[in-house]
């Protein structure tokens, strides 16, 4: 499997260290309800399809990369640095 | 009183020949890292490129000669060779870190060989051109890559990473060198 991290190009996946699900970019508030906090910590879901990751370069550039992937045929369909989708967010805000 | 005496990363270890390929102690006398702070590259380049002479390279890319090279670092730069003028510290931050990684030459004819044995990247000379840099493995290790010449290559590790690289780059060298043999 190859990944192509924004920075370096097409990289080999074992440069990758693979983190989880990409809500990780979406802390709730420190205030925030108990049910959020609890989704935020706990709940996942496994979908069989497009889902989005946050992998780290780690062997690499040392960047965070939002990595869009079919879990059902394997195919990645897009990534992009976690901080550019963090400025687009903080952005908007 | 006790007596502490510098000692270089490579010491007792380099030069190393095997094959075609030879290995030698690269590391300059001031190495250091230069982050910007978000949207000062342009600024950071132009005052690089008064000061030393070289602008800051792109992403891959290195910019700058032998004795006074800037290459592509990740998340920032590594200025190899000349103590950073005082009109980058104002602009950039600076992190000395000279005893903190340990630089080494690699050369000859088969050098792209026994790093194909290491390294998960095309390192082919018409895909990695002088001037190209990047950070990858070097077997387990994490590091940095450079194409110095048409057969030469700079690699980068932690300081403390000197013995193991020298010891994987030696042990594809033999490697690479028997099959050679055995072909003749």
């Amino acid at each position: 499997m190859r990944v192509i991290c924004p920075k370096c190009g097409e990289r080999d996946l074992k440069e990758f260290y693979y983190q989880g699900d990409v809500l990780a970019l979406g802390r709730p508030d420190p205030d925030a309800d108990e049910t959020l906090w609890n989704d935020y910590l706990h709940n996942r879901d496994n979908p069989s399809g497009v889902r989005e990751d946050l992998w780290y370069h780690e062997a690499g550039c040392s960047a965070w990369i939002v990595v869009t992937r079919n879990t059902a045929t394997h195919e990645i369909l897009k990534t992009e640095l976690a901080t550019s989708r963090k400025t687009a967010e903080e952005g908007n805000a | 009183m006790l007596k502490l005496s510098a000692k270089m990363p490579f010491d007792d270890l380099l030069p190393l020949s095997v094959g075609t390929v030879t290995l030698s102690d690269d590391t300059p006398e001031n190495m250091s890292i230069i982050d910007c702070p978000v949207g000062t590259e342009a600024k950071v380049s132009e005052v690089l490129k008064s000061a030393h002479g070289m602008g800051l390279p792109a992403a891959n890319r290195t910019t700058g000669s032998a004795k006074n090279r800037c290459i592509w670092f990740g998340k920032n730069h590594l200025l190899l060779g000349p103590k950073p003028d005082d009109a980058l510290t104002k602009i950039a931050r600076l992190s000395d870190v000279s005893d903190g990684y340990a630089v080494l030459r690699a050369e000859g004819k088969d050098i792209e060989a026994v790093l194909a044995r290491l390294v998960p990247l095309n390192l082919a000379q018409k895909h990695f051109k002088r001037g190209h840099t990047a950070r990858s493995l070097i077997q387990h290790m994490h590091g940095s890559l450079t194409r110095v010449s048409d057969s030469a290559f700079q690699v980068i590790v932690f300081r403390s990473m000197a013995q193991t690289l020298v010891h994987d780059l030696e042990r594809a060298m033999i490697s690479v060198e028997a099959r050679a043999s055995l072909l003749k």
